[in-house]
């Protein structure tokens, strides 16, 4: 197993090594001109020089690279010009209200597309069936931003059943003390129920505007893979030895459907991913997706990259769990392995 | 039948929604199985038998239904039965077992618990002993080691181990009825033998019942007390297999029994009636050997072992030294020779390496040692990936084992015939070629525009055989052409194959698993074994008087009809 472990994570070395350098290279050729923007819109133009020449901006590519990837290797990401802190502690800051806002969507569309598309899957053609398609298709087709702004409207400004959509926690409650970054985690490891339940009224919106989106391709592969494996020959046999419904759908068919679906979750956490940094700027909500975009749009590098290559890890080490989760699911592959 | 017997199917009627309107799948079948009797249901693809069984288990698929008759089991009324009361019988009281073993087991579970779940489920076994009683399922079947093997996944046994596994499933709970479904279709010879006593000693010693539904007429001989023909949903004859075997009634059944290969008789004997124009056949050893076409000398591949090296360590460079595993040796450096006109046998059972050798030929796979000669240039120098702008390229055809997979589903018959045809650089006149090859394989000029899925499997076969023929080749691979036709459709062509060397005088190198077919159609005949070849020599010395004890065995072991005299009463 750790050979395994050990052998997936060095195929994973040309992939970074490729995001690192697309990424550099990305940075600097996109328009916009980061001395400028910083020196101020009434800056002479020995003073955008004279930034310049700071940022080691007037260097060669080739060496402001080397420079950036020997910087990489102490762990240090570099400057936000923006907020003025290490790209590393920014994105430390950040990334767990990111990951529990993306993780926790992730579950809730679980726990509704999979029962769904496996109820959908067992009754093809009945009510769950078409129930299915259209939650699917609607999930699909409405952006998050849409969805998002659409839940803000109804379930905060109509109905004020939601907290205003502005951030982790209500600006007069105290974050629960760090132990995972987590709020919901945090919160109920502490014991503190209170910070708990507003943590969680903060988290629904944004977490359903991500669960619907997610929705869609779980429930159909869900579907598809079912209806694949329910045809199959070992359900025959399994129905012709009398096993009852449940022991059929659940460990014989799901479990094998279950392959072609994790396969599909890596590729909806991508998603996921992206979605985010919508879903972040319509709920306020401080996270790297919205940190990133804030870099971008004033041509600051650091982060953009530093963003950039977190993703790739954490993508990175999604799929090395996938790959490992097939192997604990299907012997064959964990032979072959 | 004097008691009551232990399943009575009266007057069943199955019928299919389709796309198309509802299609009776089975119309009015009877069908009566006694207590410790074996009961054959025989016939083509399409008769329903399969369906009949499903229909007995009720585990038809969504879009069947019983539509009329009953199946009455033990005096109860299954078509009456709640599916709660079914799924108690099913397993307990009714098992069945299945083709393609394979498949037919869970593939990510152990086989042991997949017998454990069933043992459970009929509460035949607790927490407490399930494994010891799963264990003990395993050695009924003869699986040696059950204990280990409790915890092997299905991948990882064979196929006969597999099916030893299904009937371990199936009989765990001690039913009174056993329905096999082509048990051992897709099996070798051997392991079908070693199956059927099986099935049979252990049927017998617990006086159970047993429906063997099959396509293949030898093995319901070998094995029923009584025989049930079924045609097109409709049983046309039932009675005791001896009488049926040895005065069909039915003219079905007697064309059925006429198609089945049988040892002493001809190609011609096949056919329903002997075609008027069909030109008496040179026997076997009739032929004028020409001079070598194709001559393999020492052919040999290794497949490397185990899979790869984990990258690790073929990064570092290391597992070079002895940690690669050792490589598989498919085929053990083997010497043949196949004349002009005439037509090889290779036979042997799977993994022998006899598909391995003919891919070789073909030139789609590069050969580890040895050389190809053919029409006197060594084509297995030349490397697979080449070989197919070779100007000696067309002159070797292939004929593939199912005909539905080997035709693109996207393309008419035309233009799949057509295909060698513009590969090999012939625009003009493609289309009047066609129909020349296409009247040459019997198949009418009307069906050339239809795609695969509009035409039937012999159709198909034809369109195969059209296709490989297109260039003229010297030299045609058949890789077991007829395994996946029934029997009258295998009749048809094989005789047209035979025609066409006549006519065309093509070589044949026939790669097969049934012997009585290779003897049929061929000249000479190798059997291989294990990568080698074991015995070599004339079809009707090899099989008549076979000198290895291997292919006494293989022989020995292929299910045949009694001798009958199939002529009209």
């Amino acid at each position: 197993m750790l050979r395994l472990v050990a052998d997936r994570l060095i195929t994973t070395v040309p992939a970074l090594v490729g995001v690192i350098v697309v990424c550099f290279l990305l940075t600097r050729v996109l328009p916009g001109d980061t001395a400028a923007y910083f020196a101020g819109p009434t800056a002479t133009p020995q003073a955008i020089e004279q930034i310049r020449r700071e940022l080691g901006l007037d260097r060669p590519l080739p060496e402001q690279f080397a420079r950036y990837v020997a910087d990489l290797a102490r762990g240090d990401l570099g400057q936000s010009l923006t907020t003025g802190q290490p790209v590393a502690a920014d994105l430390r800051a950040r990334l767990p209200a990111s990951a529990e806002l993306t993780l926790f969507g992730l579950v809730l569309s679980l726990i509704v597309a999979i029962p769904l598309g496996i109820t959908a899957a067992v009754r093809q053609g009945s009510m769950v069936d078409h129930a299915c398609r259209i939650v699917a298709t609607t999930g699909v087709s409405l952006p998050v931003f849409f969805t998002g702004l659409l839940l803000v409207t109804v379930f905060y400004f109509l109905l004020g059943w939601a907290p205003a959509p502005l951030g982790r926690l209500d600006t007069f409650a105290s974050p629960p003390p760090e132990l995972t970054g987590f709020y919901l985690v945090d919160s109920l490891a502490a014991g503190d129920l209170e910070t708990f339940r507003a943590a969680l009224a903060q988290i629904a919106l944004p977490g359903i505007t991500l669960a619907i989106f997610a929705l869609a391709p779980i429930a159909r592969i869900t579907r598809a893979a079912m209806l694949a494996v329910l045809a199959s020959d070992f359900i025959r046999t399994a129905r012709a030895a009398g096993l009852s419904g449940r022991t059929v759908v659940i460990t014989y068919a799901f479990r094998n459907a279950m392959l072609p679906v994790v396969t599909t979750l890596g590729m909806v956490f991508s998603f996921l991913l992206g979605a985010n940094v919508l879903v972040e700027k319509v709920f306020a909500w401080p996270g790297v997706g919205s940190y990133a975009v804030e870099a971008l749009i004033a041509s600051d590098f650091a982060p953009v990259q530093g963003f950039v290559l977190a993703m790739a890890i954490l993508y990175i080490a999604l799929n090395l769990l996938i790959d490992l989760t097939y192997g604990v699911i299907d012997p064959r592959t964990a032979s072959a392995a | 039948m004097t008691a009551l017997p232990l399943l009575e199917v009266r007057d069943l009627t199955v019928e299919f929604a389709t796309r198309r309107g509802t299609v009776q799948a089975v119309r009015r079948v009877d069908v009566a199985v006694a207590r410790g009797e074996t009961v054959g249901i025989v016939g083509e693809s399409g008769s329903g038998k399969s369906v009949t069984s499903y229909a007995v288990m009720r585990i038809l698929d969504r879009a069947g239904r019983i539509a009329g008759g009953s199946v009455t089991f033990s005096g109860v009324d299954l078509r009456a039965a709640g599916e709660r009361q079914m799924r108690d019988l099913r397993g307990r009281e009714v098992s069945m077992i299945f083709q393609n073993p394979r498949s037919a087991l869970n593939p990510i579970r152990k086989v042991g618990h997949q017998i454990e779940d069933v043992l459970r489920r009929h509460a035949q076994a607790g927490s407490g002993d399930a494994r010891a009683r799963a264990v003990a399922a395993l050695e009924q079947v003869r699986i040696a080691r059950a204990a280990e093997r409790y915890h092997a996944y299905p991948f990882a046994l064979s196929g006969g181990m597999c099916q030893r596994v299904v009937i371990a499933l199936a009989l765990a709970c001690r039913p009174q009825l056993l329905i096999a479904d082509e048990p051992t279709t897709g099996l070798d010879v051997t392991t079908q033998k070693a199956i059927m006593d099986l099935v049979a000693e252990l049927t017998r010693a617990r006086g159970m019942a047993t429906i063997l539904i099959t396509h293949d007429l030898g093995l319901a001989a070998a094995y029923c007390d009584r025989v049930v023909v079924m045609e097109q949903g409709r049983v046309v004859e039932a009675a005791a297999a001896e009488t049926l075997f040895r005065a069909p009634a039915h003219a079905y059944t007697r064309r059925l029994v006429r198609a089945t290969p049988r040892p002493g008789i001809g190609l011609r004997d096949l056919l329903p009636e002997p075609a008027p124009e069909a030109a008496p056949l040179p026997a076997g050893a009739g032929v004028v050997p020409g001079e070598p076409l194709l001559t393999v000398t020492g052919l040999a591949k290794d497949y490397a072992g185990g899979g790869t090296a984990p990258l690790l360590r073929r990064l570092l460079g290391r597992g070079r030294a002895g940690a690669a595993p050792a490589p598989v040796r498919a085929v053990d450096g083997i010497s043949f020779a196949v004349r002009r006109g005439e037509s090889v046998g290779l036979v042997g059972e799977s993994g022998c390496g006899k598909s391995t050798t003919s891919t070789m030929v073909m030139r789609l796979l590069d050969p580890s040692a040895g050389s190809i000669v053919f029409r006197g240039e060594d084509i297995g120098a030349v490397p697979a990936a080449r070989f197919a702008r070779h100007p000696l390229r067309p002159r070797i055809q292939m004929v593939f084992q199912d005909p539905t997979d080997a035709l693109n589903p996207r393309w008419t018959a035309a233009r799949a015939i057509a295909d060698p045809l513009l590969r090999f650089g012939t625009t003009r006149a493609v289309r009047p070629r066609c129909e020349e090859l296409a009247r040459r394989v019997g198949l009418p000029a009307a069906l050339l525009d239809r795609f695969p899925h509009q035409l039937s499997g012999g159709q198909k076969a034809r369109v195969g055989i059209a296709r490989a023929i297109a260039t003229n080749p010297d030299l045609l691979i058949l890789d077991e052409p007829t395994a996946a036709l029934d029997v009258s459709v295998q009749a048809v062509v094989l005789n047209l194959l035979a025609d066409l060397k006549r006519d065309l005088g093509m070589s044949y190198l026939f790669v097969s698993h049934d012997l009585h077919v290779v003897r049929l159609l061929c000249d000479r005949v190798i059997v291989m074994r294990a990568g080698a070849i074991v015995e070599e020599g004339s079809a009707a010395e090899v099989l008549e008087r076979p000198k290895a004890a291997y292919t006494r065995e293989l022989i020995a072991a292929i299910p045949h009809p009694p001798a009958a005299s199939p002529s009209p009463a």
